[in-house]
This record gives C-alpha cells, structure tokens and sequence, in this order.
C-alpha cells in the first residue's frame, strides 16, 4: 500500500500540469499539433492510473485541450471518475471538466444521476454549489426529471449560496422537464420575496425569462412584482422587472396605466443608461405611447446625439421599433437620423438606414435619395456600399412605387446605380428597370432611350468581364430596347451596338437575350426603313445581322448558338426577299407582335379547375389490395407520412415549398415576360384632369440623353423642386382667383401652410401595371411559432391546483412505526408512490427488533438502463449505539446478481463506505445486473455489522430480502394518442385482460393509483375509459384500456407476455390491499 | 445569454462558455465566426453586433476581447455591464488581471464566472459576494491540497 503510494507521488513529480501544458503550448508554436498529440497520449496513460490527483491533474488539461477546440468526449468516463472524487479540489475540476465537455448526447451522463444527487445533499455547501453549476451546464431530461425533486429541495436550502443557485437551475430543469414546472412554481414564488437579495433576483430572473414566453400565464403575479419594482433599488433586478412588464401590459391594458407613473418618475430620475433604455423599450411596447411617448423620443434624441456610439446606436434602434407604430414621432427627426449616415461607424449608419426606410414620403423621397446617392459615392467597401443600393432600391420601390412621383428620376437613378464598380447586385438593379419600364407605360420612351445609351456604352459597364455582376442590367437594357424598339430614336444604331463582337464576352444568359432583341430591333427597323423608294438602309441592316451573327452561331452557349443560327437563316431569307424588291416588314415585325402583360406569381392558382378534373382520381387501376394484416397500420400510418399514401397534392413540408418559391422567384426575376408583383398592388394611379403634368412631359425632350457619363438624377430634383413651386404658384393663383370671386376671407392659412402630401402630384400619369392577388389567398400563418422552441412546452397554467399525478418524484420513506410485526429479519415490501420518475423504484422495509436496537432499512431500486438496477439502502442507526464495519451482502441468482468491484469473489459482500453513529442515516447504492425482467423476483441478502458500545463490542447480522417486482422495471413515459393507436395497431402485441373486483373509488383516484404504484402515464381519458402506457427499461411497450362500467376491468396488450401477466397481478395486488 | 468568449487580439480563444447545448462542429463554427467579426471591426465604434437571431456584444479589454452572444430581447447595455462585472471580478481576483493570468488560470477564470453567472442568468450582482464565495471555495481547495501534500506514510 505504502509502495503504491510513494509511487504515485513520484509519478506525480514527472508529470506536467496544466502550467507546464501551457507553456509548452507556447513554446511549439511552429507544430502544436504535434505537441499537442504527445500530450494527449501523457494525458492517457495518466488517466490509467489509480491516483486520483494523477488523473484530475489530466483531466484538469484536458479541460484546457477542450477549449483550444480538441475533441476529448473519449475521456468522458474519467471526467465522471474525477467528478466523483471526496475531494473538493477534485471534484472542483471534474464539475468543471464536465460542464465544458459534456452535452445531451454523452451517455455517460446516465451514469452521474446518483453522483450529482449525492452532492447535492452534501453537508459542504460548495460541494452542493459545484454540482449546481455543473448541472446547469449540462442537465438533460432525464436528470431534470430525477433531480427535479433534490433541486425543488434545495430552493429551501439554509444558506442564500445554495438557495440562489437552486432558483436558477430550476429554470433549465424546466426547459428539459416541462411538467417540473407546476410543482415546483409556489416555492419559486415564494421565493420572490426571499431575504436574501440575491436569492430574490435569481427568482425575480428566473419567473421573467418564464414569463417573456409565455406571459399570460404570469398575469396574477403583477401585484407582487408591481411592490417589487417600487420597493427594488437594485437596477439588475429593476431591469428584469421592467422587462416583464414589458411582456405582461400587451395582455392586460390596465397594467399599463398602472405602471405609467413608476416609469415615467424612472425614466427622469435614473442615471443609469441600461435602465432608462429597458424603460423606453417597454414604452414602445406596451401601451403608454399617449402619455410618455413624446418623453422617450426626447431620450431617444439624446441617446443618439451623445458622443457614445454604443448609445447612438441603441437609440436608433429604438426609434425603428417606434417607427413601426408610431412614424409621426420618428420623422420629426429627419434631420438628426440623415445625420448619422455620415457617422463613421457602419453598424450605425446601417441602422440610420434602416429608419430612412420607414421615413420616406413623396415629399423627401428624392431628397433622401439624393442624399444617399452622395453617400454611394464616397462609401468605402463594397459591402456597405451594397447595402446603400439595396436600400435606396428599397426605398424607392416600397409599396408598388408609392412614393415615386417622376419615373424618370427614378430611371435616372437606376442608370447612375449601374456606374458601382463591383457590386453584386446587378441583378437587382436590371429586375427594377424591366419592372419599372414594363409596368409604367409612360415611361417607356425615356426607358428605351436611356437603355440604349447603356448598351452603347456597355464598355463602361464590362470594364473588367464577367466577374463584375453589374453587367446583368445590359440584359435588362438589351430587352427593353428589343422589346419597346417602336420607341427608339435610331435602331439601327442600337442595332449595331448590340451587335458588337464584344458582346460574346458576356455571359450566356446574357447573349442570349442580345440575339433575340437583336431580331425585334432589325425587325423595327425594316419596318422604319419600308416605304421608302431607297431600300439600302434596310439592306445594310441584313447586312449588318449576315456579318456579325455568325460569331454567336460559334456560341459555347447552347441558347445563344441555336438563337442565333435559327436568326441567321430567317436573315438570310429576309435578304433574298429583299433582293427581289419583295415588301417582308410586316411579315417579320408579325414574329413579335403582341404586348406582354404582367402576370401575377399566384395567377396560375386562381385558374379554376375544369369540370370533371379530379387530380385524386386515380388514373390507372389502383394495384391491388394487399394483405389485410398490412392494411391496418397503414391507414394509421399516413396521418404522419402523407408522402406514402396521398397523392403529392398534399402539404409538402415548409422548408421545401420555401425552397420552391425561392427558386420560383429567382426564375420569374430573371423571365423578361414574368413581372413580380409587389404586395398591396391594388393602387391604381388614376388619370386625373392633368393639365399641370404637360409641361413636364415637355421637359423629357429636354433632357440630354446622351451623355451617360454625368449625374442627371440631380437635375430631376431641381426640376421636381422648380415643378412643384409652380404648381403650388398656380394654385395659388387659383385659390386667390375663387378667393377674390368669392371674397372669402378664411383661405389665408392655405398660403403659409407647408405643402402637404396630397398637393404633390405625380409629375406624370403613371399607369403602375398591376396584377391582381388572388381573393382567397390564405393568411399566413409565420407567427407560428417554432415547434422545436423549448418554451413551447413551458405555456402551462400555474394558478390550477396541482393533482396528484403532479406531484414531482418524491423519495419517501415509510415510515417504520407503520408497521406492527417486529419478527426478525423479515422484509416487507410495499412499491413505492412514484409517479412520473423514470427510474422506478422499489421500496423494502426491514426492521428489527433485537434487544434495543432498532434499525430501519430502507431499500430503494433505481433502474438505469436495460440490464442495469441501482438500489439504494438507506441505513437508519435507530439503536443508541455505535455501528461500523457495514459489510452487505447478497445472495446472487442466475438472473440477477450485485455488481462486485473487479477482482472480489462471487460471494464476497460489499464495505458500506460509512459508519452510523446512533440517530444517524445514511444512504448506500449496490448496482445490479439483471437479465430477464419479465418475472418478479426475490433476493435474499445479509447485512454484517459490528455495534460498539461504550465497553464492548459484538458483531452481528441481519437478513433481508429484496423484492423486485416487474411493476418496478416499468418506466414511466409520455407517449402521444397517435403513437400509441399506431402502436396498438402493430399488432406485435399480446393482449390479456384482468377485472378488478370490490374496487369502489373515483376513477380518476384509481388512475393516478396505477400511474402512482405502477408508473404508468395516462394517454387519453374519455369519460369512464382511459387508455394508459408504460415502458420497461428493455423497451417493452405495456398498454392498458381501464374501463369502469359496475366493475373495472382492465384489458392490457403488451408484447412481453409474461410480463404483462406479472404486471397485472401486481395491479390486483395494489387494489387488493385498499 | 447563450455564450461568453474570451479571445485574444490574435484570434486565440482564451475562454468559452455555452449555455446552451450546442453540437461541437456547431461551437467551433460560431467561434471562428465570433473572432473574424469581432476582430474586423474599427475601433471606436459601437459594441454591439447584430447576428442572426442574437445580439452579439463584445468589448476590449488590452489585450483581449470579451463576447458575449444575448438573445434579441436582452438589454445590450445590461449584457456591457455584466461584461465590466466580470472582469472587475477577474480584476480583483488576479489583481489587475491579464491576459497571462487567464491563460495559465484558466479553470479560476471559470470558477469565477461560475459564480457570478449561473446557466446563463445573473446569478449574483454583489461583488462582496462573489468574492467571499470564491474565497472560501479556495480556502477549502487550498487546505485540502495541503492535506494533499503532505506524506501518506
């Protein structure tokens, strides 16, 4: 022994710590991989090795290994082994090891369950302290479940250190077992009003993250945290109060008014910037907005006039949330939020963003804009400058181009946006002119010739080949100009930029579409050119397509190469025709008459389904019916996989219809002839008496089209200011006209009044092309919620008084003086009342009755995992003397045998790891293996002890059995009515029946008897009927239909049926003995 | 809160705690995602980041960076504040911490925060608290590594 341990400190001496690991890990900077591999394998031979300090030395590294991102989930059993160390400094890093490593899927956690809850108990308030803050890193369902109970406990702890950690827990042991919730929420309660200030704020955070779910459910506790908040100086408290508050007002209005005082006086008082911002954050929530509104926009503009770019940008972003509501408050602002776009920080200026999106109207859309197109400019990085273009884009395009008073300003814009050097949103820009020229007819002159300034200067925009995604808006230029060519000022010159050997340096798509716009255009221009005596130009113009197609025919492209070669001939043909005077315009403009009309995406829905079409009908003979025994389950099956049974009409999952209508979209963004449609596309601009607009129309003519190279949008917002000053002139004029006709006095206020949204109209009649919606489109159901979310399971009313059935998993004990018999050694057993645990449990008592001494043994099973049982034995000293050497023993059957350490005999009993001093008790754990748990089964075991009194000592012996039932291999688990008739269904199970006779009690008392005594969980009552399941821990299903008409009787199916048979009888048994 | 990091200027983790279960291929992928954002942003601007469904809100200290990824409705003032706590913690443990000490102490780093945040709630606001808690935890490890050293035989 002695040896053994001289040569664990010396190994100890050899081996590095984690300070050596450390700084070897700096020292082999060039191949720390290398290094790092030598250690693991160190690592590995000491976690060989018995001395615990050698291993929590290891484990300690290996901790360290862990969060430089090496995987160590093999060293898990040691961890385990480390954590279950007496010794705080152990166990310290064990706990920690664990927390950092372990995650729900590690199976050794299973093996923890009775290592943790011994912890708990631990008179060592640290010791209970690291367990807690273990646990919460990696509590899983099961040991939510089973330490539910130890934790609730703990909420009641002497010491606050305990207590706080308990409170917040809990809350992880809700998420993972949602029905903890109900009966642990009163102590959680209480505990609001704890002593200790940190206990009260573990609570007071631990109810709000609760309730920020599923708040309804918390309404009755307002009042409560209504004094809190009034009474709390704590501002970490106050904010968590705040923010509850912030959940609960939506619900009950009157909150509101209530809460409007303490906040107001808050938001004046405090100095604390997270406080006043959790404040203003719930004023934009609930709803105070009449009274404090104004107040908090006031903060808000001081929050980001401060120097603090954190506070800054907290501040806009509560002013989007106001925005959303509220748009009135925000866009007196104006000045304050186009400022922040100048701020160096991007975060900012992408919030500033954001607000200008909300903030545009007719009025200072083109101002906004302005202001931004200078920001394109000078902005640094493409990233931030893509999102400028994307916004302005937005902005511009919101609500069906509502806010757009002159297209051509806009279209203006959009050429300018195509000067980015290496944006990526090519795509986006060319989809707006399409959108814009398609759907606005009156724009279409000034589209074209601006598009064709685009494709003849198209060098400027392939600077640097394909890679640049800005030459996509040549797609869009060269179908506007093909498609609208009637529209061209010269054709023939656009014709021959289009035709450009460069061209076939794009991309395919791209080519493509300049081969068959090219087509439209040679096809207006023979049109142009027909009628004239001199037939050259149309001569030229074959010409021209004969030369320059050919190149395209060699496409690597296939559309482009079958495009052009199909054109080519029809050209050649054309040429011949020609040549013999023969008039082909109409002939050939006849290939591309007709106008395309926006379609609306969801057009095709709305087509009605003709008569007689009955998708589900099937189109050949069904296959026959399979066998009868198939059949069943099938139809039970298809609720759940709709894809087997159902013709694939039905709902085909979200993901997958996301995925469809993105690729849909992405297809129609890039179809000429399919127009998206923007939401609320009903507004139709109406033709108005419009005599203002002709001078406008007048001014296009004007507008020097040629010169791409400079900035026109500016001159739209001259133009737009000039426009609308004259028209404001002219009404007045008009006003003063009437005034003087009418000598009315009243109209003066009229001519200082700031011109309002409806004076500005539109500079031209647009026609905005809309598509119409379909009437029954369907509401969209996105507020669902998540159905993976873990606070989905949390929304559980907490003011109905708990039921039995409820009640956590409790380990009682018996208690001794219930029982009469003082014969020797006997062993009663009696199943112990444990609903809802997973583990079951058996309950023993023993008692002896031995001159004075008086021992209560209280034998509990745990059941852990398929062939494994933990039993834990509580030993009671009741006797007044001293007891030691605890030796326990059992005698092994073939089926189920206690687990020796390696290297003890069949036959040699275990050292009970403790004395009992008299009074005291204390709890020891035996594992067993058991093989088969269809048969209930008894053990016969001895207890050796010695009993020291003050002048000798004897050494005694105490017999004992132990009593496994098959109820207690039973688990009790959740299982869903459709599981459970799928289940039924199989028919892999056995059936069997038993009546219960002279039972008369309530039915529901004799369910929760049978969830109670035999773990089983309650699937679906129906009046007098109840369909109940339980699992064995081999992974039999038990079902049981209990039906009471005059008697009860139970019909069971289960596919163990020897099992079943026993678990019936134990049944009996129970309502026997009441 | 969901996680803390602790990373150098570098781009070296120095400390990570998750609060919630997360799969390792998935941590990793947040980590170098946290340390690439994080490190590329100027100074002098503001703290927070948006990402995702969280709201990522880091702060420097010398030589290393603390990040911390809350839920969308937590309070990113709150979250800086209980960075600052943390590192007054350190601070005050380590005396006039650095980034040394949170290296070669890597486990007390956490210990510390154990104690201060629990499952990703403020567990303790007091600092006295914190403090006594720690120390006397230490107390006990320190006597029992005495008891440790001393000869078995």
């Amino acid at each position: 022994m002695a040896l053994k341990i001289v040569k664990g400190s010396i190994d100890r001496m050899f081996d590095k710590n984690l300070q050596d690991l450390v700084r070897g890990i700096r020292n082999h900077k060039e191949d720390e991989a290398k290094y790092i591999s030598t250690c693991i394998d160190e690592i590995k031979q000491e976690l060989k090795q018995d001395n615990i300090a050698v291993k929590a030395n290891a484990v300690c590294k290996l901790t360290y290994l862990q969060m430089l991102g090496y995987d160590v989930s093999w060293a898990a059993f040691n961890i385990v082994e480390v954590m279950s160390s007496s010794k705080f400094t152990y166990k310290r890093i064990g706990y920690l090891a664990a927390s950092q490593c372990f995650h729900e899927s590690t199976d050794v956690i299973m093996l923890t369950t009775n290592q943790i809850r011994k912890d708990l108990s631990s008179p060592n308030q640290y010791d209970t302290g690291v367990a807690l803050t273990g646990l919460s890193c990696f509590v899983t369902p099961d040991l939510a479940r089973d330490l539910a109970n130890d934790i609730m406990t703990l909420m009641s702890h002497t010491k606050p250190y305990i207590r706080k950690k308990a409170v917040l827990i809990m809350y992880k042991v809700f998420l993972k077992y949602p029905e903890s919730l109900r009966p642990a929420f009163p102590r959680l309660k209480e505990k609001l009003e704890d002593p200790d200030p940190g206990v009260q704020s573990a609570a007071v955070n631990v109810i709000c993250e609760l309730a920020r779910r599923n708040p309804k459910n918390y309404l009755s506790l307002a009042p409560l945290f209504f004094k809190l908040m009034t009474s709390s100086t704590n501002n970490w408290v106050l904010i968590k109060i705040i923010k509850l508050f912030g959940a609960l007002t939506p619900l009950e209005p009157r909150l509101g008014k209530k809460l409007i005082e303490p906040l107001t006086n808050l938001i004046h008082s405090t100095s604390a910037m997270s406080l006043l911002y959790e404040c203003v954050n719930t004023v934009i929530a609930g709803e105070y907005w009449e009274s404090v509104g104004n107040l908090c926009v006031q903060k808000l503009r001081i929050l980001i006039e401060d120097s603090d770019q954190n506070l800054k940008y907290l501040g806009l972003l509560a002013m989007s949330k106001i925005l959303k509501t509220h748009p009135k408050s925000v866009q007196s602002h104006k000045d304050l939020i186009l400022q922040c776009l100048d701020d160096k920080d991007e975060s900012i200026r992408l919030r500033a963003l954001d607000l200008l999106y909300g903030m545009v109207s007719k009025k200072n859309l083109m101002e906004i804009v302005k202001k931004l197109m200078l920001h394109v400019d000078k902005a640094e990085g493409t990233t931030y400058r893509d999102e400028l273009l994307t916004k302005i884009i937005d902005i511009c395009s919101q609500s069906n181009y509502q806010y757009i008073t002159n297209f051509e300003w806009y279209i203006s814009i959009l050429v300018e946006l195509t000067r980015l050097e290496g944006t990526r949103h090519g795509h986006l820009i060319a989809s707006q002119m399409l959108d814009v020229a398609i759907r606005v007819k009156a724009i279409r002159v000034f589209a074209v010739a601006q598009m064709a300034t685009l494709l003849d200067n198209a060098h400027l925009l392939t600077g640097n080949t394909q890679r640049n995604g800005i030459c996509e808006v040549l797609y869009a230029a060269a179908w506007i100009c093909g498609e609208f060519s009637e529209h061209l000022e010269n054709p023939t010159q656009t014709l021959e930029a289009m035709l450009r050997p460069k061209v076939a340096t794009l991309p395919g798509h791209i080519q493509a579409v300049y081969v068959q716009n090219a087509a439209k255009l040679f096809a207006t221009v023979l049109k142009g050119e027909e009628g004239n005596t001199d037939s050259t130009a149309a001569q030229e113009a074959s010409q021209l397509m004969i030369d320059r197609l050919p190149l395209f025919v060699q496409s690597a492209n296939l559309e482009v190469q079958e495009r052009a070669s199909c054109i080519l001939q029809l050209v050649k043909y054309i040429q011949k025709l020609q040549q013999k005077d023969v008039e082909v315009a109409e002939e050939v403009n006849a290939l591309f008459a007709g106008e395309l009309n926006p379609v609306a995406p969801k057009a095709q829905k709305k087509v009605p389904v003709p008569e007689g079409l009955d998708l589900d009908a099937w189109i050949n003979e069904p296959p026959s019916e399979s066998e009868s025994e198939d059949e069943q389950p099938k139809a039970i099956f298809a609720k759940e996989e709709p894809k087997h049974s159902r013709p694939r009409h039905t709902e085909v999952d979200e993901k997958e219809l996301a995925r469809r209508r993105e690729a849909r979209k992405q297809e129609q963004a890039n179809n000429p002839f399919y127009i998206k449609a923007s939401p609320s596309s009903q507004k139709v601009y109406q033709e108005a008496p419009g005599v203002e607009h002709i001078p406008v129309v007048q001014i296009d003519l004007n507008v020097p089209l040629k010169v791409p190279g400079l900035p026109m949008s500016d001159q739209y917002v001259k133009m737009e200011e000039e426009r609308r000053q004259k028209e404001r002139a002219e009404k007045k004029k008009k006003e003063k006209k009437k005034r003087k006709e009418k000598r009315s006095g009243r109209g003066k206020k009229h001519d200082s009044a700031p011109e309002s949204e409806e004076d500005i109209t539109p500079a031209h009649m647009v026609d905005i092309v809309t598509e119409e919606m379909p009437e029954n489109a369907l509401p969209s159901d996105d507020d669902e919620r998540d159905p993976t979310d873990p606070h989905k399971a949390l929304d559980i009313d907490l003011d109905k008084p708990l039921a039995d059935s409820e009640k956590l998993p409790v380990r009682s004990h018996r208690a001794a003086e219930a029982q009469k018999s003082p014969t020797d050694g006997e062993t009663e057993n009696a199943t112990l009342p444990e609903p809802k645990k997973k583990s079951s449990k058996e309950k023993r008592e023993k008692k002896k009755d031995k001159e004075r001494d008086r021992k209560v043994y209280d034998i509990q099973g745990n059941l852990q995992d398929g062939s494994q049982v933990v039993v834990s034995v509580i030993f009671e000293n009741k006797c007044s003397s001293f007891l030691k050497s605890m030796e326990f023993n059992v005698l092994d059957s073939l089926n189920s045998k206690l687990q020796r350490p390696e290297g003890s005999g069949p036959h040699d009993g275990l050292v009970v790891p403790f004395q009992l001093p008299p009074g005291v008790s204390n709890e020891a754990r035996f594992v067993f293996t058991v093989q088969s748990i269809v048969m209930p089964q008894k053990l016969k075991g001895t207890l050796t002890f010695i009993v020291k009194n003050e002048d000798d000592s004897t050494h005694e012996k105490l017999d004992f059995k132990l009593h496994f039932t098959c109820t207690s291999y039973l688990i009790t688990t959740p299982c869903y009515s459709d599981a459970f008739a799928k289940l039924l269904e199989s028919g892999d199970l056995k059936s069997s029946s038993v009546r219960l006779e002279g039972v008369n009690m309530p039915f529901h008392h004799l369910l929760a008897r049978i969830c109670f005594h035999h773990h089983f969980s309650v699937v679906e009552r129906i009046d007098s009927c109840a369909s109940m399941y339980s699992r064995s821990i081999q992974g039999h299903h038990v079902c049981l239909l209990v039906k009471t008409v005059s008697t009860v009787s139970i019909d069971a199916k289960c596919d163990e049926p020897t099992l079943l048979g026993n678990v019936l009888d134990e049944i009996k048994q129970t309502f026997s003995q009441c | 809160m969901r996680f803390l990091l602790l990373f150098s200027r570098q781009g070296r983790l120095r400390l990570q705690k998750w609060y919630t279960a997360i799969s390792e291929r998935e941590k990793k992928k947040i980590i170098r995602e946290m340390t690439t954002m994080v490190l590329a942003r100027q100074p002098r601007t503001c703290n927070f980041i948006q990402w995702k469904d969280l709201k990522i809100v880091y702060k420097r200290y010398a030589s290393l960076y603390f990040c911390l990824g809350v839920e969308h409705e937590e309070n990113e003032l709150l979250a800086l504040e209980i960075i600052h706590r943390y590192v007054e913690l350190l601070d005050k443990y380590f005396g006039n911490v650095c980034e040394l000490d949170i290296i070669f102490n890597f486990e007390k780093a956490y210990f510390i925060l154990d104690e201060f945040l629990m499952g990703g709630e403020i567990q303790e606001t007091s600092k006295q608290i914190v403090n006594r808690a720690i120390e006397s935890s230490d107390m006990l490890q320190e006597t029992m590594e005495e008891y440790m050293s001393k000869p078995a035989f």
